[in-house]
């Protein structure tokens, strides 16, 4: 049987902090993605992933929403800008936010999503 | 863990740098804005990236970086090599994406910075 | 071999062209190296003239850096020709840019690059004028003996 997890469960199980997009935590999660370049990720991220970034600005949002990506994690403590958070509840696509660096909070999402068989090894 | 180790870990290409497989890393950090990777005050850090251009290799100078992981096959220029081997830096390519990159390696027990 | 102080160096800096960036920065630290400054001390050096090297790359037409080294200090100060920043505390606050999408894609522009200079030199002094270009210059103590 197909596992499922949602972007509810990831941010319980990992102390994430919902900033914004409340409604939009019941989305699945079926994979993670790393960066901070925007054309990478809608050049090779696929619907979704849950996205690890410390891009604040409204594009990512933009991205987010054209890649139909489970939700974004704002990582090392980083806040969305105002107009971000706006798009974000507008959409139904949560942003959440770590004060991990991205390869800490990463690695911790990677054996999570491991640990329940959302990705192979 | 030996640069040695997280090749194998990663499954990568060594592109340049094989003399010094046995460089001990302590630390980790994945980052594609090398701003952020200029704030770091860490020695004997290993950064993996998906940015791959010269820029990358100026900065892991200026940074006292010692290896470079570069994500999903990204391309790497004769020139970003060559600056690498003026710095002794050593620069690895894996298949992996990123995700998988940090993953894998945190699995291994490769700390953060900090 | 270490070279003969006081030192100036002096580099000329290409707007637009990424490839170079840096080449200045490199060359200072190596002549750092070569006086035998502590590591640490070269780091936050070259980590400034770096990001003020990339910042003239990213924003300005061109610019040149000059590099005074003497038994105490280094000041790096880079003139550049270019748009200018029209309002300099803006510009020193964290997050804030006016980077292109292109710099931001090379991994630049993300509003980190005068506050990460001004924390690593012992004193930043920035001026500007609009249209016509800036001056930076970053001063940090050598601690030789």
């Amino acid at each position: 049987m197909e596992k499922k997890i949602t972007v509810a469960d990831v941010a319980a199980a990992l102390d994430l902090k919902v900033l914004s997009g409340e409604k939009g935590l019941d989305r699945m999660v079926t994979g993670g993605y790393v960066s901070d370049l925007l054309s990478d990720v809608m050049g090779h991220a696929d619907a979704g992933q849950l996205w690890m970034t410390l891009q604040t600005h409204k594009n990512v949002m933009a991205i987010a929403s054209l890649k139909d990506l489970a939700a974004i994690l704002l990582v090392n403590g980083n806040q969305p800008e105002e107009d971000t958070a706006r798009q974000s509840d507008l959409e139904g696509i949560p942003i959440l936010g770590s004060s991990l660096e991205a390869f800490e909070i990463t690695g911790k999402v990677y054996e999570h999503l491991k640990k329940n068989a959302i990705i192979q090894r | 863990m030996k640069i040695r180790q997280i090749a194998e870990i990663l499954d990568a290409r060594v592109l340049c740098g094989s003399d010094k497989m046995d460089y001990s890393i302590e630390v980790a950090f994945a980052s594609d804005l090398m701003s952020d990777v200029l704030t770091l005050k860490n020695d004997h850090v290993l950064l993996i990236t998906g940015l791959a251009n010269t820029q990358t290799i100026r900065t892991a100078e200026m940074s006292d970086i010692q290896c470079v992981v570069f994500a999903r096959n990204k391309i790497v220029t004769e020139d970003m090599l060559e600056l690498a081997r003026q710095n002794e830096i050593v620069v690895l390519q894996c298949r992996y994406s990123l995700f998988r990159t940090c993953g894998l390696l945190y699995g291994a027990g490769v700390k953060p910075v900090f | 071999m270490k070279p003969e102080l006081p030192l100036h160096l002096e580099f000329n800096i290409e707007g637009g062209n990424f490839t170079r960036a840096g080449f200045a920065s490199s060359e200072i630290k190596k002549v750092l190296k070569q006086l035998d400054v502590d590591m640490a001390i070269i780091k936050r050096t070259v980590v400034a003239s770096y990001e003020a090297e990339v910042n003239v790359v990213a924003h300005a037409y061109s610019g040149t850096m000059y590099v005074d080294i003497d038994g105490q200090t280094i000041r790096i100060a880079l003139v550049d020709e270019g748009p200018g920043i029209p309002d300099i505390e803006a510009a020193m606050r964290e997050g804030f840019s006016t980077a292109s999408v292109s710099v931001r894609e090379m991994g630049f522009g993300a509003g980190m690059g005068l506050p990460n200079i001004k924390k690593n030199a012992d004193q930043l002094d920035l001026s500007s004028e609009v249209g016509k270009g800036t001056q930076v210059v970053i001063t940090l103590g050598l601690g030789l003996k």
